[in-house]
């Protein structure tokens, strides 16, 4: 149900020359849930890119509940890993909602009853059961970005990464799907802007600049140290600070 | 453009041609297509027949006959140079008023409009019945190679967020004031497309990442399809077996 996340002295630098990840050492207990915050370019997309071995680190390791990411554990990992992308239109490519959901257990081999009991247990966790047959480009924000959990999903995934899970949504929508996130199992890493959303659903968060982990801590304590946001161009909601009652100027 | 392109053919009605399965469509449309290809461009009362076909299935299929004629239309840059062919085609030819028209460029224009026309008619009765993605699941079930199936998906999947960004674009220019109407202003449309294929370049990297993900190993798993009642294959063979058989009249008379 869910597993640990082990990365260890973890660099990458891009073809281009770009280096995105600087050494980056984390440990994530099996179940936990844990916010991956930073500012545009501190590599955290990178890092979520490493975990199912879509792209793989120059120097260092990683292991998904003691399974090393190596080519020849891509299968198992990537059953093991699910990776929910920031733009949904990069997820959904199938003609329906259905065929997307499937793509993911059918590649593991699953098939008939088997398959469609995914298909339906994922859509009925993301309440998208009324889109299923729709193509993915009749789908609003929101919807197309609980089909894309529900893509996810359907691999039964042991570790969740999940990339700026409310961009695009409206309160509502972001209010639905972190009730979704909150009602799973699986140890989940949350990449996201949105310091409110980790306060509320991660107990523990990283902050990532410069390719590298510079603070690692409860999410309270990271949220309530004004200069270490600062430094790392993070800034809390003013309504989170009730101290200052006094309009902004 | 924005949402609804597969629904730009398509036309939503529950006729007894729409709930039939695509498959079944796809093999009527090409026999017919085929059919009237080879009829002899002599054999007039071939094509009133056919045309008088696709007429009933049209009616069967609860499309307005104005409908079709209008997206007829698609085919007029095609068919306009045959109407040139009379003209400058050599042979035996009949004066009309101070003008030397060829017998022989008659009939070839006569040819291309009306198999182009009939052609086309036949097409837009597919489209019109058939959702997109149904017309690719029926080329699966079909055995075309799920290469070219997962090709044509993936280009009509993406065709709308490309047409989408285009719009944006050229709305972010327009908001710039570029109004370009001299081709000497052509520079920023031909900046565009080149950063719209580099965008559209990224997102087919990102898209097989995400595919990759998910454990994609080259091959598109292919999911089972209901299977069909063979009265459907029955009604598609009468169809097919009618434009065959004028065709193959039509050959013999001729």
């Amino acid at each position: 149900m869910s597993a640990t996340v082990e990365i260890h002295g973890v660099e990458f630098a891009y073809p281009d020359g770009k280096r995105a990840l600087e050494g980056v050492d984390l440990d994530i207990e099996a179940g936990e849930r844990v916010a991956i915050l930073g500012p545009n370019g501190a590599g955290k997309t990178t890092l979520a890119l490493h975990l199912n071995g879509i792209l793989e680190p120059h120097v260092g390791s990683i292991s998904i509940g003691g399974l090393q990411v190596v080519e020849q554990n891509f299968a198992e990992v990537r059953r093991m890993v699910g990776l929910v992308f920031q733009d949904p239109n990069d997820q959904l490519f199938m003609p329906s909602v259905r065929e997307d959901v499937a793509f993911g257990p059918a590649n593991l081999g699953i098939s008939g009853e088997d398959l469609q009991r995914r298909v339906d247990g994922a859509l009925d966790i993301v309440a998208g059961t009324e889109f299923a047959d729709r193509p993915p480009h009749h789908l609003s924000g929101g919807e197309k970005k609980r089909a894309a959990l529900a893509t996810v999903l359907a691999m039964a995934p042991d570790v969740l990464v999940i990339d700026e899970p409310s961009s695009g949504l409206d309160p509502a929508g972001r209010r639905e799907l972190m009730g979704t996130l909150a009602g799973l199992p699986m140890t989940q890493l949350v990449i996201t802007h949105d310091l409110p959303l980790a306060f509320e659903l991660c107990g523990r968060s990283v902050i990532m600049n410069q390719g590298r982990v510079v603070a690692d801590a409860a999410t309270g304590v990271l949220l309530s140290d004004d200069d270490l946001l600062a430094a790392n161009r993070l800034e809390p909601p003013y309504s989170f600070d009730r101290a200052k009652d006094s309009p902004r100027p | 453009m924005g949402a609804g392109h597969s629904h730009a053919l398509y036309v939503h009605e529950h006729s007894a041609v729409h709930r039939m399965a695509p498959q079944t469509k796809l093999v009527a449309a090409l026999g017919m297509v085929t059919s009237i290809a080879v009829t002899p461009r002599e054999a007039i009362w071939a094509f009133v027949l056919y045309a008088l076909m696709i007429g009933s299935v049209a009616v069967v299929a609860r499309l307005r006959l104005g409908f079709v004629a209008v997206r007829l239309l698609a085919v007029a840059p095609f068919v306009l140079f045959a109407l040139f062919i009379p003209f400058i085609a050599t042979g035996e030819k009949i004066e009309i008023g101070f003008v030397e028209i060829s017998v022989a460029g008659l009939w070839g224009a006569w040819n291309i409009l009306i198999k182009a026309v009939l052609g086309a008619s036949v097409s837009i009765l597919l489209t019109a019945t058939t959702e997109v993605a149904d017309i690719i699941r029926g080329l699966g079930v079909l055995r075309v190679p799920v290469l070219f199936t997962s090709i044509a998906a993936f280009m009509i999947r993406y065709l709308e967020l490309i047409t989408d960004e285009l719009g944006r674009m050229r709305t972010a220019m327009t908001a710039r004031g570029y109004d370009p109407k001299w081709v000497s202003q052509a520079r920023p449309i031909a900046t565009s497309a080149g950063a719209l294929f580099i965008r559209s370049y990224e997102r087919g990297e990102r898209v097989h990442a995400a595919m990759l993900a998910r454990g994609f190993t080259g091959e598109m798993p292919t999911f089972e399809r209901p299977t069909i009642a063979p009265s459907q294959w029955l009604r598609v063979s009468i169809v097919v077996l009618t434009f065959a058989a004028t065709a193959v009249l039509a050959l013999v008379l001729t």
